[in-house]
């Protein structure tokens, strides 16, 4: 379910001052095979439509090792769909006597009350299940399955069953209104933790922008009902609300900075420093087939291109502001600039700013209703249809 | 579960929670859904110590005998667990 972008977590140091940065995070994405369509996925555009060369149960379990040596302690499972891995409990099992607190990112499609079980038992700490939609009308027609009485159904086995839960919902301006809906459905299964995130155009949701971006007027609202809910359960829910940069006049740090937190493994092996780095056409990315973790932590270009601010032009390399944001997001600046070095196009010193306020413009008066028949859902066909295009 | 009195109930590491040495940070570590928190060494000492069941009494003479020169140990633990408790790291040993 990859479209929550990391923004922050405590930034830790292993005082070697050649680089200090320890990955404390691993995201595995395991496949890029997925049932679910959704229109907001920050898979890459191009999605291959064979599973052949994703990396092995072997391979990964090296990657595993190789990212525990250098620190990492967080492990993420995603994709596409992880639990269309067979693998998926020797993993946890090998990551978990390694040292990592496995979670697991999935749409609950695949999910069983019997895998639970079986998962829990092989160490996996947390299961965070997305929803496309907080009624079975809006999560079939935006996640193209027929899934809503399944994932409510895992959501409280996952409950009984005492593994840590977090429930995500991907906001757009087509159900930001069902935020207060959502969070009820949320409380009457007994979550206590949920993510109420605004998509973020790459991939599938940039293709798809216009008709995705909320009004400011809609995003207000979704906010005052987020608060208004949080005030009348304190305490036992968290509520984190993720809203889209789109509307801020800076941008966010990115990843927790470039090659710092974060490291992105795709199913084939490649290794990012962000989930959506596929999107910068001229950037090598080393496979885990051809290098160790380290040696590309350290030294590859990939991830020294990007890391702290030397490598910045203005105006981001004279701003007071720059150790704050690092720039913002490489991606988006090269999507929406053509040139991953300009400052994120967010930012209000951009010159390029009225890339982003265009589209929010354009955003206050796009129509309400669902027209689902305009959204490029997320599917091989639609890959294929869309590199032919190109 | 995080609803118990500390002074007369039995508690433990909350079992959701991943306690262990970090090579890499030359510390101990909580580890938690997509979180981490790093500990003092005599927050490590006390955390170490609820992987068992536990309670406020045992852990302060445990504690007391392990660091005899300690001053102000007993509140000092107390404030913790008081503290581990309101952010949910131990829970009533028998749920
Ligand atoms: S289609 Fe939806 S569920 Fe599948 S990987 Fe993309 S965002 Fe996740
Ligand atoms: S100019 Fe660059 S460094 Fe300064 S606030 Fe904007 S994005 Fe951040």
């Amino acid at each position: 379910m990859p479209n929550d972008k990391h923004g922050s977590s405590p930034q830790t140091t292993n005082g070697n001052p050649e680089n200090p940065y320890i990955p404390m995070w691993l995201l595995a994405e395991l496949t890029y095979a997925c049932p679910v369509q959704c229109p907001y996925c920050s898979n890459p555009l191009a999605l291959s439509a064979s599973r052949k060369n994703e990396l092995s149960t072997q391979e990964w379990i090296t990657v595993l090792r190789q990212a525990r040596k250098l620190g990492a302690v967080q492990l993420g499972f995603s994709g596409g769909e992880p639990l269309v891995r067979t693998d998926l409990e020797e993993l946890i099992t090998e990551a978990r006597s390694l040292g990592f607190y496995c979670n697991l990112i999935t749409s609950s499609i695949g999910l069983t009350s019997e895998k639970i079980a079986i998962f829990k038992q092989a160490g996996l700490g947390h299961i965070q299940i997305s929803f496309q939609g907080s009624n079975r009308e809006s999560n079939k027609l935006f996640g193209g399955t027929d899934s809503f009485e399944h994932k409510v159904a895992m959501t409280k086995e996952v409950i009984r069953q005492d593994l840590a839960l977090g429930l995500n919902f991907v906001l757009h301006r087509h159900n930001l209104h069902q935020v207060g809906e959502f969070l009820a459905m949320a409380e009457s299964v007994g979550a206590e933790f949920v993510e109420l995130a605004n998509c973020q155009y790459y991939g599938w949701a940039l293709h798809n922008r216009e008709h995705l971006l909320p009004s400011q007027e809609q995003l207000v609202e979704a906010e005052r009902v987020t608060n208004e809910f949080r005030d009348q359960h304190q305490g036992k829910m968290e509520v984190f609300f993720v809203a889209p940069d789109y509307y801020d006049n800076r941008p966010k740090k990115c990843s927790n900075g470039w090659g710092t937190t974060f490291i992105t493994v795709t199913p084939e092996g490649d290794v990012l420093p962000c989930q959506s780095a596929k999107v910068i056409p001229d950037l090598e990315f080393p496979n885990v087939r051809d290098y160790d973790l380290k040696t590309i932590w350290q030294t590859s270009k990939l991830f020294t291109g990007f890391r702290g601010t030397d490598w910045m032009i203005e105006p981001c390399k004279s701003c007071p502001e720059k150790e704050i944001d690092l720039g913002g997001c490489r991606c988006q600046a090269f999507l929406l600039t053509g040139n991953a070095l300009n400052a994120d196009p967010v930012c209000d010193l951009s010159p390029f700013h009225h890339k982003v306020t265009e589209a929010t413009e354009a955003a206050q008066s796009a129509p309400e209703v669902v027209e689902s028949k305009a959204l490029l859902f997320r599917n091989t066909a639609n890959a294929k249809t869309l590199s032919a295009d190109q | 579960m995080t609803d118990f009195d500390i002074e007369t109930t039995a508690f433990k590491l909350n079992p959701q929670y991943q306690f262990q040495w970090e090579e890499a940070q030359q510390c101990h570590v909580l580890l938690y859904p997509e979180g981490l928190i790093k500990m003092s060494v005599s927050a490590a000492e006390i955390i170490q110590r609820c992987q068992q069941t536990a309670t406020l009494d045992g852990l302060i003479n445990e504690l007391n005998q392990a660091f005899p020169d300690a001053e102000g140990l007993a509140e000092d633990v107390r404030e913790f667990l008081q503290d581990a408790q309101r952010q949910a790291w131990i829970v009533a040993a028998n749920d």
